[in-house]
């Protein structure tokens, strides 16, 4: 055996930043001093052009004149575009295409794109578009989700899941409920509006920069609307200033319009939104009408429930398919809904089509269920919780309405430990008897769970690609398919290589995401990007490490367990070498120093026919307990305390998953409190800037806000057994929801849960609480009758 | 025009009048550091320093420099997230950057210069916060970060990291600098562009002799409101007159009986001036607007934009305030608040007039009051019903909401049906006043709140006021301390 020079001082330098550890966001230093770059902090060169559009003021309409002359000679103005410019496909829709990049004839949306401007500046553009003149014949528009109903006008046909039989078990069932609950749409409201950029190259191809969750689709619509092949576009994206599903397919167009006016006129190109347009022109979470009959024993054990889940889709399916299934996979949230049928519906409006959004219909769905429990509680005078539990799923009773069998019970575990940690029942006590006492100010309290089936429901993007290199001095660029939009995805990704090798964290770079470096990747959604790219970086890490204890193994006479990766050193039997010495002598005995990683999640399927499978890898878990006080006055309330328990498997990061914990809390206790997405009655959105849609402020963060990791390995091979965490604790935030339906119950005496819609405004809970009056008046007037 | 930027003299001419700070920034001197999340003042993104000369050196407050109208800081010091590193020779993080990055406050990162800017405006004015409590410091920090929207963190490890940079002595800390030139700071000419012009006259004198000459052009104070034309609906402002640099306008005196508020007097100082003589309006400026939007937003600009749902309004009308209103000839006329409102967006302010002060009675100041403000979020919010409430040494109420008319406006009928029955009130005939005043107003329904919840709060804030006011009963603390 050679002789092996050890170096200790490597080993001092060694700086612990794997798997598991707590390690900053990797932008963090440069996030702090204002040098993260984002795609307009990019240089713009003098001959760069800006791009703005013509936007439709009709809902639905026959466009009968356009005259742009105007426009075209307004200050600035370099080209104006409209459909029949656009040189390849006009349509830009994913997955069932639907969406003109400019509209033609007829537009069915106030804000759809009908021309496009190329100006010298911002303002240029923006000011020119305002002079179009633009003539519409009106035609009858869908507004609402009843319209659609009424109408029987679908944007995709309808999906249904059956198990057993629901109508006999309500039929038989010793208590039956019925209800119905309308949840609104959420703007996403990312920091950093839609925006992308585009290059022309000298093959006539483009380099497109983009803050998109999903490259690969830019990639492909940029090279159908120019009617080039695929090789000829790179899209390119380093971060997002945030993403939460709102740039998985709303980014693609202005990356189109971009490249087509960069292809035009051989000029870099910038489209920006401005905020009012991008709250205006791009999708948003659905709203959705649920209704339900349930059927239930005296403990408020489930026999049976059939429910509509109506989803407000827009003019177009965009993704809607996947986001209504997944209101029906959630549709039992964590609870064994023994009998039941639940029926998706895809409704069409006039009006922006709705997009994915952090929880993809899962949220709405729950919603319905959560709203269930709370009726079911008040119906037999028991304490919603306890009508919680006796739902979960146990063994036994685990079959969801899919047929998918849930395997890992964490949820009795997690709310026992949460109602215990949270004092929930003396809480429960105090708080009954302060609103015993208090006239006006009235509080609540709910607890919660939370099940998320995790995969893409569409088995296809299940899959993702790395490509790593390692260069001669040790260091490693690691590339993937993943998507940086704050989630610390690059993070993660990052510690996963360090730890493989066992080398510190500033070894390794991520790279931006580029779709020539690694090809056909799936958007980065579903919770699924550590997920998916950290298993392909894995497996990108273990073909070169298994080259390299290859090598170390015939140059040393090794056997491969005497051969470690640890403490940025090799160790080759009892003597060790620094990593970067041992990569130095790799190369020059011609190993591999690079490879690609790929993956795909195993056992997922799903029958579309049956409407039966195993559409989730897993399930992640949590439960949160919120607290909260009311106005009855004003409707006013606030939020008092939270406790959260979380499942996140064994954590990649910790700092990082209680980010996401939190942050999804906060996001979505504003889409069920202050957010309030409203259109008039000619179909134009009406919360279009935030001084009129209203995200939490630091103010609306409860003051007491414990959260806590439910620290217990996933029961499938995930990556270093983690679970996903993007999505998931965004339902958390449906027990303030259910808090404040309890404040409101309480001046019922907990006999009734008013009906409480959300977003639950302060105007809602007040509305609320005079329906609150009535029943009591009701009652009275009753007891009155038969005592007389 | 001349400012110094992060510790560098800018000299600026031939530039359009309604230029942006936010816009120069990132266009002309490449400083990426701000961000445009919204170019209206909301989201705080865009949050840079901005600092004058004061007796104890330069006094800076953040600002958002997206509506921060660039010709507005002649004489000023800017500093930008860029220049908060470069101050410290060392290049190391100032305080507030380190504990965003321990305490892991930063995700997608965009929103995250803006909040550094925010806490660092507080750390760098909070040298007697350092001994606090976290409990004293928290509702500093809201304070401080009210107008910095955040979409992924969920603010606790911001606040947290607020929490830990103001434990960090602050004169350790020397962004808060003058900048030495050989030369003072001239007091050039400012911006101009052809024939237009942003013009920032020294004295009342200069002003009336700029409106005698330029009757059409756009007065502007802090410009919170008025920038909104130039980002949102793209519109040029070609002529404007800046009110900032006259101290007459910017004065606030307190005399025996009166208390005097220069238009142009920007709400923090008012904050600071009236802390003890009104602190229930205090409490409610708080509310009125984020930090950033109230260390430029002046009362002056609240009144004269006469939107029905500003909030002082209300609270002026409540207190009987006067206008002192001064035009191009040099002269000057007195009038009451109430009548200064003519109808949607409408004032008796004629061409060539200016509001240039406010007048409050000390002796209605003292009296009992109580202010309401509905919103569907509690912090930077407009008001669905904002309704103030006077109880005067008569146990007369002096009753004035926004939100329920046109105008911001006072409920004189329902005044008078109090005070007839001032001394047998009952819920009976609160519950009167109540459908009296719903006589007297008929709100409208928009995106902030139906006329139904309009109507039913002004009864709500009605019932409030009358048992805190004249029943001298606690009827509800409601859920927020304050306002």
């Amino acid at each position: 055996m050679r002789k092996i020079n050890l170096e200790p001082h490597a080993r001092e330098a060694f700086k612990e930043g794997g798997v598991g550890h707590s390690v900053a966001h990797e932008s963090a230093i440069k996030h702090v001093c204002g040098t993260a770059e984002y795609v307009d902090d990019l240089p713009a060169p003098a001959n760069m052009v800006f791009v703005a559009v013509g936007q439709s003021t009709q809902a639905h309409a026959r466009i009968t004149r356009v005259d742009l002359s105007r426009v075209k000679t307004a200050a600035g103005v370099v080209d104006v575009i409209v459909q029949a410019d656009i040189p390849g496909k006009v349509d830009v829709g994913p997955v069932y295409g639907g969406d003109p990049l400019l509209a033609g004839d007829i537009v069915e949306f106030i804000g759809q794109a009908i021309f496009a401007v190329a100006a010298t500046s911002f303002e240029a553009a923006q000011r020119a578009v305002a002079l179009a003149e633009i003539d519409y014949e009106p035609l009858p528009a869908l507004l609402t989700i009843q319209d659609s109903l009424d109408a029987n006008i679908f944007v995709l046909p309808q999906h249904q899941l059956l198990m057993g039989e629901p109508d006999a078990a309500i039929a038989h069932a010793q208590h039956k409920l019925s209800g119905e609950i309308y949840v609104r749409g959420q703007e996403h409201f990312y920091l950093e509006g839609q925006i992308s950029q585009a290059n022309v190259n000298e093959d006539g191809g483009v380099h497109i920069i983009c803050s998109t969750q999903h490259p690969t689709e830019v990639q492909k619509l940029v090279a159908e609307v120019l009617g080039v092949q695929l090789h000829l576009v790179v899209a390119e994206v380093r971060r997002m200033g945030g993403g939460f599903g709102g740039k998985e397919t709303q980014a693609a167009p202005l990356a189109c319009m971009a490249a087509i006016f960069a292809k035009r006129l051989k000029r870099p190109v910038r489209y920006r939104m401005a905020r009012r347009d991008d709250m205006i022109q791009t999708g948003k979470r659905h709203d959705f009408l649920n209704r339900w009959q349930a059927g239930f024993d005296n403990d408020g054990r489930l026999e049976g429930v059939t429910m509509v889940l109506a989803g407000k889709c827009g003019y177009s399916p965009d993704l809607s398919d996947g986001i209504v299934d997944r209101a029906m996979f959630h549709a039992d949230n964590a609870y064994f809904l023994n009998n039941t049928r639940i029926l998706g519906l895809r409704c069409k409006t006039h009006t922006v089509s709705n997009t994915a959004f952090r929880g993809f219909g899962g949220p709405k769905g729950m919603m319905a269920v959560e709203t269930l429990m709370d009726d079911i509680a008040r119906h037999l005078g028991k304490d919603p919780l306890d009508v919680r539990k006796v739902n979960l799923y146990q063994p036994g009773r685990d079959e969801t309405p899919y047929g998918q069998k849930v395997e890992q019970h964490q949820l009795a575990e997690i709310i026992e430990r949460l109602e215990k940690n949270s004092d929930y029942r003396a809480r429960r006590n105090s708080i009954t008897e302060f609103n015993r006492t208090n006239k006006f100010v009235k509080k609540g309290i709910a607890l919660t769970p939370v099940k998320f089936g995790i995969s893409f429901t569409a088995k296809h993007l299940n899959q993702a690609g790395a490509l790593l290199h390692i260069y001669t001095d040790g260091s490693m660029q690691i590339s993937h398919g993943g998507t940086e939009m704050g989630q610390g995805l690059y993070t993660k990704i990052r510690q996963i290589v360090a730890s493989a090798f066992g080398v510190s964290s500033d070894r390794v770079i991520v790279t931006s995401t580029r779709t020539d470096k690694v090809p056909n990747t799936s958007p980065t959604a579903a919770s699924s990007g550590t997920d998916l790219n950290g298993m392909a970086a894995k497996d990108a890490c273990d073909k070169i490490k298994a080259d390299l204890i290859a090598f170390a193994m015939e140059h040393y006479q090794l056997t491969a367990d005497q051969i470690r990766f640890a403490e940025d050193q090799v160790y080759l039997g009892d003597e060790s070498i620094s990593f970067e010495t041992f990569i130095k002598f790799a190369y020059l005995n011609r190993v591999a120093l690079s490879a690609t990683g790929f993956y795909r999640t195993p056992k997922i399927s799903y029958n579309r026919e049956t409407a039966k499978g195993q559409p989730f890898l897993y399930f992640a878990n949590g439960a949160a307990a919120s607290e909260v006080i009311i106005d009855t006055l004003t409707g006013e309330y606030r939020v008092t305390r939270v406790d959260i328990l979380h499942d996140v498997g064994k954590s990649l990061n910790p700092a990082i998953d209680i980010g996401q914990i939190e942050g999804a809390f906060i996001q979505g206790m504003g889409w069920l409190t202050t957010e309030e997405l409203l259109w008039d009655n000619k179909g134009r959105v009406i919360s279009n800037s935030p001084a009129n849609y209203k995200i939490p402020t630091a103010f609306d963060v409860p003051e007491i806000f414990n959260v806590e990791l439910f620290d217990q390995a996933n029961n499938e091979n995930t990556i270093h057994l983690s679970k996903a965490v993007g999505e998931p604790p965004l339902m958390l935030a449906i027990s303030v929801w259910a808090a404040l339906r309890d404040a409101c119950a309480s001046t019922t005496h907990y006999r009734s849960s008013p009906r409480l819609d959300t977003p639950a405004t302060p105007e809602r809970i007040y509305w609320a609480l005079e329906d609150c009056k009535k029943f009591n008046e009701s009652v009275d007037n009753r007891a009155e009758e038969i005592t007389a | 025009m001349q400012f110094v930027l992060n510790n560098n003299l800018v000299d600026l001419e031939n530039i359009a009048p309604d230029m942006t700070l936010l816009r120069y920034l990132r266009s002309e001197q490449h400083l990426n550091g701000a961000k445009e999340g919204c170019a209206s003042g909301d989201c705080g993104a865009c949050t840079v320093l901005v600092g004058h000369k004061s007796p104890n050196g330069v006094a800076y407050t953040a600002v958002n420099s997206c509506i921060c109208a660039l010709g507005s800081l002649q004489n000023q010091y800017v500093i930008t997230v860029e220049g908060l590193q470069d101050a410290d020779s060392t290049g190391s993080l100032h305080p507030v950057q380190e504990a965003m990055v321990t305490c892991h406050g930063s995700q997608c990162g965009f929103c995250t210069p803006g909040f550094v800017m925010s806490l660092a405006a507080l750390h760098g004015n909070a040298e007697d916060l350092q001994n606090a409590s976290d409990e004293e410091l928290r509702p500093k920090i809201l304070d401080a970060i009210s107008g910095n929207l955040c979409r992924c963190t969920g603010y606790r490890p911001i606040i947290d990291a607020g929490i830990q940079a103001l434990k960090i002595p602050a004169q350790t800390v020397n962004i808060v600098q003058e900048w030495r030139p050989n030369a003072p700071l001239a007091s050039k000419p400012a911006l101009t562009q052809a024939d237009d012009f942003y013009w920032q006259p020294a004295t009342e004198t200069q002003l009336q002799s700029l409106l005698r000459g330029y009757p059409d052009a756009r007065l502007i104070a802090g410009g919170t409101d008025l920038m909104l034309e130039v980002t949102q609906l793209y519109k040029s402002l070609p002529q404007l007159i800046d009110l900032n640099a006259i101290q007459s306008l910017k004065n606030l005196d307190v005399s025996d009986t009166h208390v005097t508020i220069g238009a142009a007097v920007i709400y923090s100082d008012v904050e600071t001036a009236l802390a003890r003589l009104s602190p229930e309006f205090v409490k409610l400026l708080g509310r009125l607007g984020s930090r950033q939007i109230r260390n430029r937003g002046t009362l002056g600009g609240n009144i004269c934009n006469a939107s029905p749902i500003a909030d002082c309004p209300p609270y002026l009308l409540a207190l009987d305030a006067e206008l002192i209103i001064g035009n191009s000839a040099g002269e000057y006329r007195r009038e009451f608040l109430t009548d200064f409102y003519l109808d949607y967006k409408r004032t008796t302010l004629a061409r060539g007039e200016y509001l240039a002060q406010i007048v409050i009675e000390r002796s209605a100041l003292a009296q009992p009051l109580k202010l309401f403000k509905i919103t569907k979020r509690y912090e930077d919010d407009i008001s669905a019903v904002m309704g103030a409430f006077r109880c005067d040494a008569n146990k007369r109420l002096s009753i004035a909401f926004g939100g329920m008319a046109a105008t911001p406006k006072r409920a004189r009928l329902t005044e008078a049906f109090l005070h007839q029955h001032a001394d047998q009130l009952d819920d009976e005939l609160i519950e009167q006043a109540c459908g009296i005043l719903a006589s007297e107003f008929s709100p409208l329904s928009d995106v902030r709140a139906s006329s139904a919840y309009r109507m039913a709060m002004a009864c709500s804030l009605l019932k409030k006021a009358c048992y805190a006011l004249l029943l001298n009963a606690e009827l509800s603390q409601g859920v927020f301390d304050h306002a």
